[in-house]
């Protein structure tokens, strides 16, 4: 009997070669690809006259730079340096023929929300993208981990990484989530708990009663902030919930051939005595909707919880509170609703997916934006946003004042024209709130889930959805 | 390297063997200057292109001409076809931008020698296959006089041995061990690396049942 975990497995059926200096050599079953980190690249391969040698294991699509606004689409694109990246993209991606989903493509979105949803990203595989976010992917029990641009070129020119094994931290939870608590609240808690760097050198497992609950949008959130936590990658071992999403999507096998893919997803989870360098649990059957107070997505407490005092935490952890504070104009020993919010942002590859509006629809029905508040709506790709248009949800936003957006990063690191003013406070379903990120230094971030989110808009402050009607 | 576009996806690209980068031959070009940052060597406004293309234009861009915009005698106009920089203190401090190495490398630089280099700068050289060997303040002054003096005599730089021969002599230089161990085995090249496996590549592959045969 083996005592090997999922990425012990997985690792080892994907190594090709020991290298020279001690790494491995590893295949990628799924690059993704988008315009920010691929440029150069490219442009590499072409001088020394490399073809990418696995090209139907590349797919590409436009997400950071892209306007939100219909009418901001047509090319030429108003930002010059922004038309010029999606340009180089789109000669890249025919010249290596390579999968691109444009700007005109429907499938067109943040690569994390279209690489699952198109039954790209499946169980088992070791998927790759230029971008800290691909460990979203691990949602479905594959190995998921983000690299750096010379490591692009190095997978488009090998379908190949040179990577370090990592170790294997197994996060254990108990209990069950309560009502009107979602995987960002307990993703978030997870962060605080372990904090940001907690996970460096590791690859978290999550599991346990209350990830086995969750959906597999809900999973996808939990596994996209690993790295947020340090961890360059983050899974969950692959089960029913896991294979009956996949089960019709388009890259998805069919037939007797999704039967007999599903006996190999079987037989890569994790062994029931795998071996874990490191348990943690955590008992989450009373955790409420988790805000952020600070300005690094592990400085979040419960939503009607005191935020801690400076002088109350750990010596190193002093400071950085201390300077965070003074930015985002919290108050020690005051709880974070009640904080004032000027901007509310739906969307990203950790919320931007169709059970993550429905949740905020669910808020917002009947219900009105704050009139402080402007309300930004951003579909995590265009195929979330037909669904929900089809579902009716997009009249809710709407009708409750906020504004309905095209598919795009937009407000999560604003490349484009969605950004923050001033001292701006947001309230955000992404993932970073670190001073800057939302495209002003002055502005600040509060992280939560979508329905907190929702919460927020219509009461123009911090409050707890599970007190709202439609929130619990 | 090869040509553009004549290489199969399969084929195997550069072997290990030639890339390991032994010794550097050729004639030199000096710029003298402490603390010379990459904001020098390829100023910010370069930096917004999509392709690596066309770099060698801008190294050095703004030291290399006047005012007025026209060509002035810095080394990078006077000392064309040379392949070993050699400079003085800090060279490449400042932003750690790769591109400043690699509008070097495309200008023509093979080796750099100098007094001292920033940290972030040498790494870059090295996954290029550049060697950045330091020397005595007054070895790199000696070369430096030594290539006005006579801008076609030959240099070599060993990396192995970590010398530098020209003028008949040879003196010793410092090349930092990681470097030197990834330019002699040839493993600088990361890209040249993954692909000189691609039979396993191939079988790793096809023993993964989500990876269609072909
Ligand atoms: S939504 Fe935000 S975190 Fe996700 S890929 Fe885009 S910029 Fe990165």
């Amino acid at each position: 009997m083996s005592a090997d975990t999922l990425y012990d497995k997985v690792w080892d059926q994907h190594k090709v070669a020991d290298l020279p200096n001690g790494q491995d050599q590893l295949f990628i079953g799924l690059h993704l690809i988008h315009e920010v980190t691929s440029p150069q690249p490219f442009s590499e391969l072409r001088e020394r006259g490399i073809e990418v040698p696995y090209p139907e294991r590349n797919v590409a699509t436009v997400d950071h730079i892209v306007p939100t606004q219909p009418e901001g689409r047509e090319r030429p694109l108003a930002d010059e340096s922004a038309e010029g990246m999606l340009t180089a993209l789109e000669r890249n991606t025919s010249e290596s023929d390579i999968q691109f989903y444009g700007l005109d493509s429907e499938k067109q979105g943040i690569t994390h929300v279209v690489a699952p949803e198109l039954g790209l990203t499946q169980p088992g595989m070791t998927v790759v993208c230029g971008d800290s976010h691909t460990a979203t992917h691990g949602a479905f029990g594959s190995i998921a981990f983000g690299i750096g641009t010379s490591q692009v070129r190095d997978v488009l020119a090998s379908q190949c990484v040179a990577a370090d094994k990592a170790d294997v931290r197994r996060i254990e939870t108990e209990g069950r989530l309560g009502p009107g608590v979602h995987s960002k609240d307990l993703i978030l808690k997870i962060i605080a708990e372990l904090g940001v760097d907690g996970g460096v050198g590791y690859v978290y497992e999550y599991g346990g009663e209350a990830i086995r609950d969750l959906s597999m949008e809900e999973r996808l959130a939990v596994c996209n902030m690993s790295i947020e936590g340090g961890a360059r990658a983050g899974y969950i071992n692959p089960d029913e919930t896991t294979y009956e999403f996949l089960r019709g999507r388009e890259f998805a096998p069919e037939g007797e051939a999704f039967e007999e893919r599903k006996a190999y997803w079987e037989s890569i989870r994790s062994d029931p005595d795998a071996d874990y360098d490191d348990v943690v649990h955590l008992d989450v059957s009373d955790l409420a909707p988790m805000v952020t107070w600070g300005t690094n997505p592990g400085q979040a407490v419960g939503v009607s919880e005191p935020v801690p005092a400076p002088a109350d935490l750990p010596e190193g952890k002093r400071e950085a509170a201390r300077t965070a504070q003074d930015h985002t104009g919290v108050e020690p020993g005051e709880p974070m609703a009640g904080y004032d919010i000027d901007v509310a942002f739906l969307g990203t590859c950790t919320n931007g997916r169709v059970s993550d509006f429905r949740e905020a629809a669910a808020v917002l029905e009947g219900r009105e934006v704050h009139d402080d508040v402007r309300a930004l709506a951003v579909p995590g790709s265009q195929t979330v946003k037909s669904k929900l248009e089809a579902e009716g949800i997009d009249e809710v936003f709407r009708e409750a004042g906020f504004d309905w957006r095209e598919a795009g990063c937009s407000m999560c690191l604003a490349m484009n024209d969605d950004s923050l003013e001033g001292d701006e406070r947001c309230a955000s379903s992404s993932n970073r709130n670190y001073v800057g990120r939302q495209g002003s230094k002055d502005g600040r971030t509060v992280l939560m889930s979508p329905a907190m989110v929702a919460a927020a808009a219509v009461a123009g402050e911090v409050t707890d959805v599970r007190e709202m009607e439609g929130g619990a | 390297m090869s040509d553009e576009g004549s290489q199969s996806p399969r084929q195997d690209d550069v072997g290990v063997e030639e890339m390991k980068v032994r010794r550097v031959a050729g004639t030199g070009v000096p710029v003298r200057g402490d603390d010379i940052d990459t904001d020098q060597i390829i100023p910010a406004r370069f930096l917004k292109t999509t392709t690596w293309e066309g770099l060698d234009e801008y190294a050095f861009y703004d030291a290399r001409r006047d005012d007025d915009g026209e060509r002035n005698d810095h080394p990078f106009n006077e000392y064309k076809g040379a392949n070993v920089l050699v400079v003085n203190d800090n060279f490449g401090c400042g932003s750690s931008r790769e591109h400043a190495p690699r509008a070097l490398a495309r200008w023509g630089v093979e080796a750099i020698v100098g007094e001292s280099f920033a940290e972030i700068f040498a790494d870059n050289c090295k996954s290029l296959g550049i060697p950045a060997a330091t020397a005595e303040p007054e070895t790199v002054a000696e070369l430096q006089d030594f290539i006005e003096a006579t801008p076609d005599a030959g240099i070599e730089l060993e990396v192995a041995a970590e010398t530098v021969t020209y003028d008949g002599k040879t003196v010793d230089v410092d090349i930092d061990e990681a470097m030197r161990g990834a330019l002699v085995q040839g493993i600088w090249d990361t890209v040249a690396l993954l692909r000189s496996k691609m039979d396993a590549i191939d079988e790793t592959a096809a023993d993964l049942p989500y990876v269609e045969s072909r």
